[in-house]
């Protein structure tokens, strides 16, 4: 007899307004106590055809079959019913709440019973699959691994049978990734049927059964997990052969271009964030910095761009190097570092709501940088235009305009805009704070592509970086945080994975760490 | 609960899909279908509460804006008073500054005229009328100005909340002015009398001067907003002040230089309502325009030439109303609810140009626009 499967999608198709069509005749099944990777590059359809699952959306054609009964999704709580929970990348809990107010949320008190009944079941959930939650803790207290264990627990609390994760390891450090695949493991043996999102082609060997791909909102196959590698995984998704090496010129004349010495930095409770941190930057080299999200990162790069205050003793000095010029950058604010003739690009980590204005088109995008510009109290609007322009055609920006709202671009074309303007500041210092988080790997290789060619060019590139393989291919050299406290650099060219791991983590001794600066400078 | 299961295996009856784009004739076909289904609602009512005939009564609200020239230059006249006032607060909400303190900034301006005319004319210290007249604009500007950018200073320096600081900001207005009508008029009367000196001079007709204004002040803001780096300013710290920040934009400066923009087209309102319309000042000079302008500047989408519509729309809606309520033995209440119904209705019609409905059985075919 044939298996019934737990999930099956038959022709589904869903169109936004007439020009975009998010999937197109999508049939595909998932099977009972099965982890599925669903992959795709950025916009292919994957979030659209999970948001159909879970009640977000509604198809314009097409049937889902949840355990081969045909059923009609129409909200997040049909979803629930139907034992259906999604897991989104960003999380939707309530701050000031505990664990448990957060998991009995919404439900009807006669369901749940008491706060101790909950309390109960939940550590049922969590003995069986090896989760680990604190039942009375607020969330506002919890890390964001905590804060995804929780929205699991929540979820399987609720009944689910299939769940979704979107993107679950973006944001998790290698250890606590790894934490989260065994519990996965122990839901799949349970039973349950799991479909993952990722871009991230090592986890996706790493955990899946089987690997569904997506290419511009068609389904292109499913691939057994063993027969597959990162190579044969990536063709598929782009649809032709894809170079996968990262390149790492070499540059003979590098030149010292900022000198960062003893910065340190506070953050919003006043706790050091950054503690007394010295190292230098060249142009020509791809400097990577490495580091748990949260280590100092942040406050390095915008104490840079002159957006952080510095504790006392701070000091940034740039070397303006045509015309022999040091300036000192700690104490300026943005507009007045620019006012030295400091070229800084900066892509920050917060694209959308930092970077760009999500409600403006490309071309006002290009404008943030250049409106300044000139003695008239009007704005020019041709060059941002033209910028615009050629920013789409040279990085292939896929947008229905230049003047659409860049807020409705797949995260890859975000990206694509916020670099292509940085990179036309012309700059001598280029900044990157996880460049390729989100990206799919053709874009994220486009990325690298262009860091290279500014490096090339002789500018000092900064690369806040999470994966540790892409920062060894990338970087010449890699200074790592741990805690706020530079914990040593090392050469991109020798060092390990392991190596670079264990500084992650591990505070080393100041004599050790300046002695290895010393050795990666000379 | 059965009943419930056995309906979820069908296709539910219509879903509600968000537009990405409309056509520019659709949006505005929706918006008249909207004000027709209204009419209809409203006349059914009519019918249901007065047994008076509808058709009849709109005629009459149609009139009460359009019958005679003079009516028609009034409401241009108060429309634009509307307008004024809408658009001194359009460039601070589109900074994302919540300004409902436009009532009180035109009564500050107001207040300014009104101590000019009285004080510097020829009552009190007899100065020329060339004189007198910049004096009094400017004293009125200035005042509107200091009262809009009070809040601002706290908002940039210590991020008070704008939206309560700019209400109570009214308040402290409303019984400045009574405060100075109990000095001016001892005898307890509230009412100040008409000011002979000062007031804003007439050309052509008594109304077309402040029309004039208010036409060159909306193209002028266009203009601001649209097209010069203080308007690319503003748009950048409404949308979002880490970006702005990033860039170098200090956005306590940008905060600041639009609420004196703000205050200031405010005080400018209060001197026409106190030297051109009334010429005089009471605590009810700005009559709720604050509010109401607020709603137009909203419904315009903070575009001052869309929001010339929208401000023509309400006043012609008001002016009907009155009509009404004089013509017919009907309760002073019908006509507002009227009115209410009629903006309902164009409100509620943006939802069917950002959404459409998707009917069952038709296969993604667009749903009509059945208002409701």
């Amino acid at each position: 007899m044939e298996k019934i499967p737990a999930i099956r999608f038959e022709n589904i198709t869903k169109a936004f307004g007439t020009k975009v069509v998010a999937n197109k005749n999508v049939t595909m099944d998932i099977e009972k106590g099965e982890i599925m990777a669903l992959l795709g590059e950025n916009g292919s359809g994957k979030t659209t055809l999970m948001n159909m699952l879970s009640g977000i959306y509604r198809q314009d054609e097409g049937q889902i079959y949840i355990d081969g009964k045909e059923v009609q999704i129409t909200s997040p709580k049909d979803a629930y019913e139907l034992g259906i929970g999604m897991i989104h990348q960003h999380f939707k809990l309530v701050d000031v709440f505990t664990a448990i107010e957060n998991i009995a949320m919404g439900m009807d008190k006669k369901e749940t019973g008491s706060n101790k009944e909950i309390a109960e079941k939940v550590r049922e959930i969590c003995d069986k699959y090896g989760f680990d939650v604190d039942p009375k803790k607020k969330v506002y207290n919890m890390t964001v691994s905590e804060k995804q264990t929780l929205e699991i627990v929540k979820t399987l609390y609720r009944g689910a049978n299939i769940l979704i994760l979107d993107e679950p390891t973006a944001v998790l450090t290698p250890q606590e990734t790894e934490k989260l695949f065994s519990v996965i493991r122990n839901m799949k043996a349970d039973g349950k049927s799991i479909i993952i999102i990722t871009h991230k082609l090592h986890e996706v060997l790493a955990i899946s059964d089987r690997v569904a791909i997506l290419r511009k909102g068609e389904y292109i196959g499913t691939v057994l997990t063993p027969e597959a590698s990162v190579q044969s995984l990536t063709d598929m998704m782009v649809g032709e052969k894809v170079e996968l090496d990262i390149e790492r010129p070499d540059i003979e004349y590098k030149e010292k271009r900022i000198s960062v010495s003893h910065l340190t930095c506070l953050d919003k409770y006043g706790v050091k964030a950054l503690d007394d941190v010295t190292f230098d930057a060249y142009g020509g080299e791809i400097l990577g910095i490495a580091g748990i999200s949260g280590s100092g990162q942040k406050q390095l790069l915008e104490a840079i761009a002159g957006l952080q205050r510095c504790e006392k003793g701070s000091s940034i000095v740039y070397y303006d190097t045509s015309n022999n010029i040091e300036s000192e950058l700690v104490g300026l604010t943005v507009s007045e570092i620019k006012k030295l003739g400091v070229s800084l690009a900066f892509v920050p980590e917060d694209r959308l709501g930092m970077g760009l204005v999500g409600s403006m088109g490309m071309s006002d995008n290009m404008m943030l940088r250049s409106y300044k510009k000139g003695h008239s109290i009007f704005t020019d609007r041709k060059t941002p235009r033209d910028l615009a322009i050629k920013v789409r055609d040279e990085l292939e920006v896929k947008t229905p305009g230049v003047t659409t709202p860049v807020r409705k671009l797949s995260g890859g074309n975000v990206q694509k805009v916020l670099v292509g303007r940085e990179i036309a500041t012309e700059p001598t210092v280029m900044m990157a704070a996880y460049a390729v988080r989100g990206l799919d790997i053709n874009t994220s290789y486009t990325i690298y592509r262009l860091l290279n060619e500014q490096k090339k060019k002789g500018v000092a590139v900064i690369y806040v970086g999470e994966d540790l393989d892409v920062l060894l291919a990338l970087c010449d050299r890699i200074a790592v945080l741990c805690g706020g406290k530079l914990n040593g650099i090392v050469d991109g060219r020798t060092a390990t994975k392991e190596e670079v791991g264990l500084m992650m983590t591990h505070l080393q001794d100041a004599a050790v760490n300046n002695e290895q600066e010393e050795q990666a400078n000379g | 609960m059965d009943n419930a299961k056995a309906a979820k295996t069908r296709e539910p009856l219509f879903h509600i899909v968000k537009r990405t784009d409309i056509p520019f004739w659709k949006g505005w076909l929706i918006r008249i279908a909207a004000v027709l289904a209204a009419l209809v609602v409203c006349g059914i009512i009519i019918v249901a509460l007065t047994g008076k005939n509808p058709f009849e009564m709109y005629q009459y609200m149609f009139e009460g804006s359009f019958k005679t020239e003079r009516k028609f230059w009034k409401m241009l006249q108060d429309l634009a008073m509307l307008l004024c006032v809408a658009l001194a607060v359009t460039p601070a909400f589109k900074m994302r500054f919540w300004n409902i303190g436009a009532e009180g900034q035109v009564l500050i301006g107001g207040l300014g005229a009104a101590i000019c005319m009285k004080l510097l004319g020829d009552d009190g210290a007899q100065l020329s009328n060339e004189l007198l007249l910049p004096i009094t604009i400017l004293t009125a500007v200035v005042f509107g100005a200091i009262w809009g950018v009070i809040p601002a200073i706290f908002k940039a320096n210590w991020n008070t909340n704008e939206t309560l600081f700019t209400l109570m900001m009214n308040y402290i207005a409303t019984f400045l002015v009574a405060y100075f009508l109990v000095i001016w008029v001892p005898s307890g009367s509230s009412s100040l009398g008409k000011q002979k000196y000062g007031k804003l001079p007439v050309i052509g007709n008594d109304y077309l001067l402040i029309i004039l204004i208010v036409l060159a002040l909306t193209i002028g803001l266009y203009i601001y907003l649209n097209y010069t780096k203080h308007g690319y300013e503003i748009s950048v710290v409404g949308e979002s002040v880490r970006t702005a920040r990033y860039i170098g934009i200090n956005e306590g400066k940008v905060i600041i230089r639009t609420m004196i923009l703000s205050g200031a087209l405010c005080g400018l309102a209060g001197y026409l309502i106190a030297a051109g319309l009334d010429q005089t000042v009471t605590t009810e000079s700005a009559g709720g325009q604050g509010f109401t302008g607020i709603m137009v500047a909203w419904l315009g989408k903070f575009n001052p030439l869309a929001m010339m519509l929208t401000a023509g729309l309400i006043q012609v809606l008001n002016q009907g109303a009155g009509q009404i309520s004089q013509d017919f033995d009907v309760s002073g209440a019908l006509p507002s609810v009227i009115t209410g119904i009629i903006l309902f209705f164009i409100i509620g019609s943006e939802f069917f140009i950002n959404y459409e409905v998707h009917f069952r059985g038709h296969g993604g075919k667009r749903g009509k626009e059945g208002v409701k």
